[in-house]
C-alpha cells in the first residue's frame, strides 16, 4: 500500500504561537504512516472573516486553501475549528466549479486525532507521561466533526496517564475566536466558570484539541493562579508534553 | 467602541450573583431532566426528524392550511381573525374586549401576547389584567418582562418572590415556604378567575382539520381562564400551524421533553370554539387571533427554517451565554438563541445587531433543539446581513481587511509573522503576557501566552520535516 500524501494545515494561531503543536502534529501523520508536506502557500482558513459575517473575504481565503491543498489525499490539522471551517467552504460557494472543488476538498479534511484513530487506524506505542490529566471537548471537533471518543481512545495508550473526567466537558469554555474579545465580560464569566470544574479534577494537565480554547482556559487558569498546566492532545500522544506546556518559558 | 446597550445590560446581569443562582438552578435543573427524558425516549433523534419534517410540510403550504383552519374554525362557531403586525393584533384583542364590555380580562401565558405587546395595550385600554400563570403573575408584580420562554419569572429566586408576595399579597402568604406561597397565589387568583370578563390564551397548535386550539400548562390556569369567561380570545403566531391532532402529538412529544423533561404537561387542552347548546360551561363567543408579525416573510427568506421553532426553551437552557447572562439583557421578547434569530426580525437588526455576534457559535444549542433548527447557521446568517449592510463597526472592518490582504499572500503573511513575533515578546514577562496594547479584551481578564520566537512556517522553512534542533 502507498503511503497516503498528506498535507498538513498548521493553522495560524500555531504557526505563531505554539509551533510545537505543528511538529506534534508532523511527528504522528508520519509516525501513522503519511507522506507529510507543508504546503507554503498557507495561512488562514477564513473562519474570522466567516464568522463576522464577511463571505466575500471568506471566501477569497478558502479559494487559497483549496489550490494549495487540493492536490493531497488528504488535509489535516490540529484544529477541530479551523477544520470545520474548511468542512464548511461549499456554503461559500455559488459558482458550480468553486463549489465542486471545496467538496472535494471537504471530504478529504480531517482533525488529527479522528484521522489518526478513524483513518488511518494508528493507537500510540510505547509513548509514556506520568501525571493525571483531564480532558476538554472543544466544541466544533465535538460537534461538526464528531471528535469524542477518539481522543479519549488514544489516551488510553499513554502509559502512566491517568484521565479525570471533566464536570461540563462538552460545555463551551467562551473563546468562540472574535467573540473573546468583542464580549470579554461575558467570556470571561464562562472561561471562569470552567477553570474552576478543571481545578476540581485535581488533575495535573488539562488537554484539549484547539489551541484557540487552550490559550483561553490556561491565560484565565494562570490568571487566576491555577497550577493546572495546558498541551494539545497531539503533544502528549507524539512524547512531546515533557517540556514546557503553554505559557511555561521553554 | 462605546459599550451597546445590550453591552450594557449583559455587563448589571453579570454582576448581580442573585441572577446566576437563579439561572443556574432552573436551567440546571432543566438540564439534567431533560438529558433523562431523551434518554428513556430511543426514538428520539428520529421524532426530532419527523418534528421538522412536519413543520417545513407546514411552512411549504402554509397558505393551504391557514384557510382549512379557518374554515373550520368557523364551522366549530369561533370568529377568526387576520393581524399582519402586532399593533393590529393588539387593537383586534383590545377591541373585542372593548366590544364585550370588559371590566376584568385574565391571561394564560403566551409568548405571542407579549410579543405584540398585549399586556401593555390592555393596561393602557384601561382594562384590568390579571396574569394567571404563577410565573407571569411574579412578573406582573414585579412590573418585569419574562426573562425565559418557559419560566418567565425564573431570574428571580425563590427569595425574592417571597419579598415580593409579603408586599403585594392581601392578606400575605402563611409562611415563605413554596407551599404557602404558592397557596397565597391560588387565593387570590381563584377569585379573579370566576369574576373575569374575558380570558386570553396563546396556542401551542393550531389544528387545521379541526379548527381547534391547543394550549399546554402545567397549572391548570390556561383551563380556568379560558372556561368561566363570557369570552376566550387565543392570539397565536401563523407557524403554530399543524395538519391535523396527530401532528400535534407527535410535536408534543418533543416539546415537552425538550422543555422540561417531562413526558406530558399536567394539562394538555383543546379549545373547539364556544360553549354549545347543552355543554355545562365555556365561553359564549371565542375568537382566534391569527399573527402575522414577519412570519410571511421569513417564509421566503433565509430564515425560513426559524418557523418551525415550538418554543420549548431548550436552546436557552443550553446556551452558555444565556446562562452567564440571563433573558433581559436580550433585549427582546425571546431570548437566548432562538431570540438572537427572531428579534432582529421582529425589532430590526439594528436595534439588535449584537445578539447574534454574542455567541460563541459552539453549536449546543442546534444539538438539542427537537426541531433541528440550524441555529448556527441563521445566527451566521445575521452577520452576514449585518456586515453587508455595514453594521460592523469601522476598527473590526479594518482589522478583518488587514488580516485579510495578508493572509491572502502567503510570502508577505510569513514575512509579517517573522517581523511581529519578536515584537509581541518584548509584552511577556516569563511566558505570559499580563498586558499588551489593543489587547485589553483579552489581557484585562485573562494571561495571554507569549508567542514562539519564530513561526512553525519559519522553522520548516529551514529545517524541512526534520525540524528545529
Amino acid at each position: 500500500m502507498t503511503k497516503p500524501r498528506v498535507g498538513l494545515f498548521v493553522t495560524c494561531l500555531v504557526d505563531a504561537m505554539r509551533p510545537q503543536i505543528g511538529w506534534a502534529t508532523l511527528r504522528l501523520l508520519e509516525r501513522a504512516g503519511c507522506n507529510v508536506e507543508v504546503p507554503r502557500a498557507q495561512t488562514c482558513c477564513g473562519q474570522p472573516a466567516g464568522n463576522s459575517g464577511d463571505k466575500r473575504g471568506a471566501e477569497k481565503l478558502a479559494r487559497q486553501v483549496i489550490e494549495a491543498f487540493e492536490g493531497y489525499d488528504y488535509l489535516v490539522g490540529p484544529s477541530g475549528s479551523c477544520v470545520g471551517q474548511i468542512r464548511s467552504y461549499p456554503t461559500l460557494f455559488s459558482d458550480q466549479g468553486w463549489r465542486s472543488r471545496a467538496e472535494g476538498l471537504s471530504r478529504k479534511s480531517f482533525e488529527i486525532l479522528g484521522f489518526l484513530n478513524d483513518v488511518m487506524g494508528w493507537k500510540p506505542e510505547g509513548v509514556r507521561l506520568d501525571a493525571t490529566a483531564t480532558y476538554h471537548d472543544s466544541c466544533s471537533g465535538l460537534r461538526e466533526l464528531g471528535v469524542q471518543e477518539q481522543p479519549r481512545a488514544l489516551l488510553e495508550g499513554v502509559e502512566g496517564l491517568q484521565m479525570r473526567p471533566l464536570d461540563g466537558a462538552n460545555v463551551c469554555c467562551g473563546f468562540g475566536g472574535t467573540f473573546c474579545v468583542k464580549y470579554p465580560e461575558i467570556s470571561t464569566a464562562i472561561v471562569s466558570e470552567k477553570a474552576a470544574n478543571i481545578v476540581d479534577t485535581g488533575a495535573d494537565l488539562l488537554l484539549a484539541g484547539d489551541l484557540g480554547c487552550l490559550m483561553n482556559m490556561a491565560g484565565r487558569l494562570h490568571r487566576e493562579g491555577a497550577a493546572t498546566r495546558c498541551f494539545h492532545t497531539a503533544e502528549v500522544l507524539a512524547g512531546m508534553a515533557d517540556g514546557p506546556a503553554i505559557g511555561e518559558e521553554g | 467602541m462605546g459599550a451597546s446597550a445590550f453591552t450594557q445590560r449583559a455587563h448589571d446581569a453579570l454582576a448581580d450573583p442573585n441572577l446566576k443562582t437563579a439561572i443556574d438552578r432552573t436551567t440546571g435543573t432543566a438540564e439534567t431532566k431533560r438529558a433523562a427524558a431523551v434518554g428513556a425516549f430511543p426514538e428520539f433523534q428520529a421524532a426530532r426528524a419527523r418534528g421538522a419534517a412536519i413543520k417545513d410540510h407546514v411552512i411549504a403550504n402554509l397558505d393551504h392550511y391557514l384557510v382549512e383552519f379557518e374554515r373550520n374554525a368557523q364551522a366549530a362557531g369561533a370568529h377568526v381573525h387576520w393581524a399582519r403586525d402586532k399593533a393590529e393584533a393588539a387593537e383586534i384583542v383590545t377591541r373585542i374586549c372593548k366590544d364585550a364590555d370588559a371590566k376584568l380580562v385574565t391571561r394564560a401565558k403566551s409568548m405571542l401576547g407579549e410579543e405584540i405587546g398585549l399586556p401593555h395595550a390592555l393596561d393602557d385600554a384601561g382594562i384590568e389584567r390579571v396574569e394567571t400563570d404563577l410565573a407571569e403573575h411574579i412578573i406582573q408584580l414585579a412590573h418585569e418582562r419574562p426573562s425565559h420562554i418557559i419560566w418567565p419569572a425564573m431570574h428571580r429566586t425563590r427569595e425574592d418572590v417571597a419579598t415580593l408576595f409579603f408586599k403585594d399579597h392581601h392578606p400575605p402568604p402563611d409562611a415563605d415556604d413554596p407551599a404557602s406561597m404558592v397557596a397565597s397565589a391560588r387565593r387570590i387568583l381563584r377569585e379573579k378567575f370566576m369574576s373575569a370578563d374575558v380570558g386570553i390564551s396563546g396556542a401551542n397548535f393550531l389544528i387545521a382539520d379541526t379548527g381547534a386550539t391547543c394550549t399546554v400548562t402545567n397549572e391548570g390556569n390556561a383551563e380556568l381562564s379560558t372556561t368561566p369567561p363570557r369570552v376566550h380570545i387565543v392570539t397565536a403566531g401563523i407557524e403554530k400551524l399543524v395538519p391535523s391532532t396527530d401532528h400535534a402529538m407527535a410535536l408534543l412529544r418533543l416539546l415537552v421533553r425538550s422543555a422540561t423533561g417531562g413526558e406530558v404537561t399536567q394539562y394538555t387542552t383543546f379549545h373547539s370554539g364556544p360553549k354549545r347548546p347543552g355543554d355545562a360551561d365555556g365561553p359564549e363567543e371565542m375568537h382566534i387571533v391569527l399573527v402575522d408579525n414577519g412570519r410571511s416573510r421569513m417564509v421566503g427568506d433565509e430564515f425560513r427554517q426559524m418557523l418551525r421553532c415550538i418554543r420549548c426553551g431548550a436552546c436557552m437552557n443550553h446556551c452558555v451565554v444565556y446562562r452567564q447572562i440571563g433573558g433581559h439583557a436580550y433585549g427582546g421578547t425571546y431570548p437566548g438563541p432562538m431570540g438572537a434569530v427572531l428579534t432582529p426580525v421582529l425589532d430590526g437588526l439594528a436595534q439588535s445587531r449584537d445578539l447574534p455576534h454574542a455567541c460563541t457559535m459552539n453549536g449546543r444549542c442546534e444539538e438539542v433543539c427537537p426541531v433541528q433548527i440550524p441555529l448556527k447557521t441563521l445566527l451566521k446568517a445575521w452577520r452576514v446581513r449585518s456586515w453587508d449592510s455595514q453594521q460592523e463597526v469601522g476598527p473590526l472592518r479594518m482589522g478583518l481587511g488587514l488580516w485579510g490582504f495578508a493572509a491572502r499572500r502567503p510570502r508577505l503573511y510569513h514575512f509579517g509573522t517573522r517581523l511581529a513575533l519578536p515584537v509581541m515578546r518584548l509584552f511577556g514577562k516569563g511566558g505570559w503576557i499580563r498586558r499588551m496594547p489593543f489587547a485589553g479584551g483579552w489581557t484585562d481578564t485573562r494571561d495571554l501566552p507569549k508567542p514562539a520566537a519564530r513561526s512553525f512556517m519559519s522553522q520548516h522553512a529551514n529545517h524541512g520535516n526534520e525540524g528545529p534542533k
